[in-house]
C-alpha cells in the first residue's frame, strides 16, 4: 500500500468482463430473483397437475389456452402451453421488475454513486446492466420450459410430437423446436427490458420503474387487442409475443421471427439510446 | 442555468501540479438555488485537508462535482492535475471515495460487497482481489464480520466497511465525505488513526466534517464552507494565526490605561464607562507582531495604573468560524 509508486502504475486496464460477471453473480443469487424464477417454475407445474388432477385421460380440449386439450396425449406440451400462459402477464411481470430495478436498485441502494467512482463508466454499467436483464429473460424462458417438460415428462405419455401442419416429429427435434421458441420467447422480451432500463434511469425508486414498465407491457397488449387500433399492432413490441407457434410447423415459418426480432431490435436501440442518453447526462444524487 | 461566465484570467492561469484538488469558480445550481457558489478550492498534494461546514452548506454537492457524479453548472475542477469529469477514467482509479455515506447491498456479505466494487475497476487486477479486500477489512477492522450479510452490520461497521471499499487500491487521494459519522468515541479515534496513517504513506486527504474538533485533531489544511461558498482557507497554522488574540485588563484606572495601551500601538476598543466608577474592564486586540504581554503590564505598572486582572486570550478555531460563518459548530459532537 504505497501510493508514492501509484503514479507510475501502468494504465493497463481489465477487459471489464469481471463486472459483467460480479452483475450476473448477484442478480441470481439474490433471494428475489430466485423467487421469480421460482414462481414462473410454478406455472407448469401447477398446470400439469391441474390438468392430470381433472383429466381422467377421457377428456381432451375445452376452452383453455392452446395446446391445453394436447397435454394429456403428450407430456411434451406442457412446456409449450406454458409458454402461452405465461407470456402474456407472469413472464412481463418478471422481467419488469428485473429490468425496472437495474439502475434504479443501484440508485435506491446508494451503490450506484460508488459504482461510478470506482471508476464504471456510466456505458458500461447501462450495458451490463441491460446484458443481465437480458439474461434473466432467457433463464426465466428456459426456466418454464424446462420445469414444462419435466413436469410432463412425470405426469404424462411422451411420444412423438404432431405439428400444427399435421406431421409428426420425434422427441429429438421437439426438443430443437422448444428451444428455438424459447429463444423467441426471449429475444420478444428484449424490448420491453430496454423500456425498463430506460424508466431505471429516470427515478431512483425502483418499484416505480417496475410498475412502469409492467403497465406498459400491459397496456400495449390491450391496443394490440383493440380492432379499433390496428393501424398501431404492428410497431407494438407485443405484437408478435403469442407468435411462436408458428416455429410448430413444417417448414417452419419464419415470418413472425424474423419481424419480431426486427421490432425487437428496434426497441431495444431505441430506448437502449434513451437510457444511454439520459443515463450518461444525469446528475447522480441518491 | 448559468448564472456568471467564468471569467477568463481564472481560464488561462496555469494549473498548479502541486495540488491534490484544484476548483476556480465551481458552481452548482439546482434549479434558481445555487447550493455551491464560486468555489476555489487548492488543497495541495500530501495535505490532510478539513472540509469543514455546516450541514447544508454545500460540501457533498463540491463532493460530488469533483468525483463527476453531478455536473457543475460554472466554473473547472482538476483532480491530481487532471480536468474533471473530462478524464474520470484515469483519476477515479486513483481516488478512494466515501460519499455522502456508505451504502452496500445488504444482501451481500462485506467481502462480497467490497468483491463486487472492485470488480468494476478495471484497473484493479482480479489475481489479487481476494487478497486486497481482506486486507482492507483488516485494515479497518473488520476482519471478524467480513462474512456477515451487510444488513446486519451496525452504522459505525458500514462507515469502516465504506472506508475499506476506499482502500481497495492503493490511492493518491482519499475524499472522504464525514468519516465518522455514526462511531463511537473509539470508532472516531481509530478513523482518525487511519487517516494519519494514510497520510503518513503520503496520500492526500480530503475530508469533509461539520466537527471543528475532528478536523483541528487530524488536518493540516482547512477549508470553512457556509452557504455553498468557500469563506476560507489555507493551513491550520494560519488560521489559527488569523485570529488574533486580546489582551484583557481589569483596572479601576480605565482612562490612563487606554493611554498607555494606545502608546504601545494597541487600540483599545470604545468603552462607554465613565471613570471612577469601580474597576472597568479594558480590551484591546494585540497586534502581530507587537509587544509581549509582559512588557504591556510592566508599562501600565509603571504609569501608576492599578491592575487588578489581566489577560491574554487567544481567540479559539471556534470562535474564528463563528466569526466567519455566523453560526456555532458541534464542538463535542
Amino acid at each position: 500500500m504505497s501510493p508514492a509508486d501509484a503514479p507510475a502504475r501502468p494504465a493497463r486496464r481489465g477487459s471489464g468482463l469481471a463486472l459483467l460477471g460480479s452483475e450476473v453473480a448477484v442478480l441470481f443469487r439474490r433471494v428475489r430473483t430466485i423467487a421469480l424464477l421460482a414462481a414462473l417454475a410454478l406455472i407448469p407445474v401447477l398446470l400439469a397437475v391441474a390438468v392430470r388432477v381433472t383429466t381422467d385421460g377421457s377428456e381432451g380440449g375445452g376452452d383453455g389456452p392452446a395446446f391445453l386439450g394436447d397435454i394429456t396425449q403428450n407430456g411434451l406440451f406442457v412446456s409449450l402451453t406454458a409458454l402461452t400462459v405465461a407470456i402474456p402477464l407472469f413472464l412481463p411481470l418478471t422481467v419488469g421488475v428485473v429490468a425496472g430495478d437495474t439502475v434504479a436498485g443501484e440508485a435506491s441502494l446508494g451503490t450506484l454513486r460508488y459504482l461510478l467512482v470506482t471508476p464504471v463508466g456510466r456505458v458500461r454499467l447501462v450495458l451490463v446492466k441491460y446484458a443481465g436483464a437480458a439474461l434473466f429473460c432467457l433463464v426465466a424462458t428456459l426456466v418454464v420450459v424446462v420445469f414444462g417438460a419435466i413436469a410432463g415428462a412425470a405426469l404424462f405419455p411422451v411420444g412423438p410430437v404432431t405439428l400444427l401442419s399435421g406431421q409428426t416429429i420425434g422427441v429429438g427435434d421437439y426438443v430443437g423446436r422448444l428451444l428455438l421458441m424459447a429463444l423467441y420467447v426471449t429475444i420478444s422480451l428484449l424490448g420491453l427490458s430496454a423500456i425498463g432500463l430506460f424508466a431505471s434511469t429516470l427515478t431512483s425508486v425502483p418499484v416505480g420503474a417496475m410498475a412502469a414498465t409492467i403497465v406498459l407491457s400491459t397496456v400495449a397488449q390491450i391496443v394490440d387487442a383493440l380492432p379499433q387500433l390496428d393501424a398501431l399492432d404492428p410497431w407494438l413490441f407485443t405484437h408478435y409475443w403469442l407468435g411462436f407457434a408458428d416455429l410448430m410447423r413444417d417448414p417452419v415459418s419464419w415470418g413472425n421471427f424474423a419481424d419480431n426480432a426486427l421490432l425487437q431490435a428496434g426497441y431495444v436501440a431505441v430506448f437502449g439510446a434513451l437510457a444511454l442518453g439520459r443515463f450518461t447526462t444525469k446528475d447522480v444524487l441518491s | 442555468m448559468t448564472d456568471s461566465p467564468v471569467t477568463d484570467a481564472a481560464a488561462e492561469a496555469p494549473a498548479d501540479d502541486a495540488l491534490a484538488i484544484e476548483t476556480r469558480g465551481l458552481s452548482k445550481a439546482f434549479g434558481r438555488q445555487r447550493a455551491v457558489a464560486d468555489v476555489d478550492l487548492a488543497v495541495p498534494r500530501g495535505s490532510v485537508y478539513g472540509f469543514l461546514g455546516p450541514n447544508g452548506s454545500g460540501k457533498t454537492t463540491t463532493i460530488r462535482m469533483l468525483l463527476g457524479l453531478t455536473s457543475a453548472t460554472d466554473g473547472q475542477a482538476r483532480v491530481l492535475g487532471e480536468s474533471m469529469p473530462e478524464r474520470s477514467r484515469d483519476v477515479l482509479p486513483r481516488v478512494g471515495a466515501l460519499v455522502e455515506g456508505p451504502a452496500f447491498y445488504p444482501f451481500l456479505s462485506g467481502r462480497a460487497n467490497l468483491a463486487r466494487l472492485d470488480s468494476g475497476d478495471r484497473s484493479a487486477p482480479s489475481a489479487t482481489r481476494r487478497a486486497r479486500v481482506g486486507a482492507a477489512l483488516d485494515r479497518v477492522g473488520l476482519g471478524h464480520a467480513a462474512d456477515k450479510k451487510a444488513h446486519a452490520y451496525s452504522l459505525g461497521m458500514k462507515q469502516r466497511l465504506g472506508l475499506a471499499a476506499a482502500l481497495l487500491m492503493p490511492r493518491d487521494l482519499l475524499v472522504l465525505d464525514e468519516p465518522s459519522n455514526g462511531l463511537d468515541p473509539q470508532g472516531t479515534r481509530e478513523v482518525r488513526g487511519l487517516i494519519r496513517s494514510l497520510a503518513d504513506e503520503g496520500t492526500t486527504v480530503f475530508v469533509s466534517s461539520h466537527l471543528l474538533a475532528e478536523v483541528e485533531q487530524m488536518c493540516t489544511h482547512i477549508g470553512v464552507m457556509s452557504a455553498g461558498r468557500l469563506l476560507t482557507q489555507g493551513t491550520l497554522d494560519d488560521l489559527r494565526a488569523l485570529g488574533a488574540h486580546r489582551v484583557r485588563l481589569l483596572t479601576p484606572d480605565p482612562g490612563p490605561a487606554r493611554e498607555v495601551l494606545s502608546r504601545l500601538g494597541l487600540a483599545p476598543d470604545p468603552v462607554g464607562a465613565a471613570p471612577g466608577t469601580g474597576p472597568t474592564h479594558v480590551e484591546a486586540e494585540l497586534p502581530q507582531p507587537g509587544p509581549s504581554p509582559e512588557s504591556i503590564v510592566a508599562a501600565l505598572v509603571a504609569a501608576d495604573v492599578r491592575v487588578r486582572g489581566f489577560e491574554v486570550a487567544g481567540a479559539s478555531l471556534e470562535d474564528r468560524f463563528v466569526d466567519l460563518t455566523g453560526e456555532g459548530f458541534d464542538v463535542a459532537g
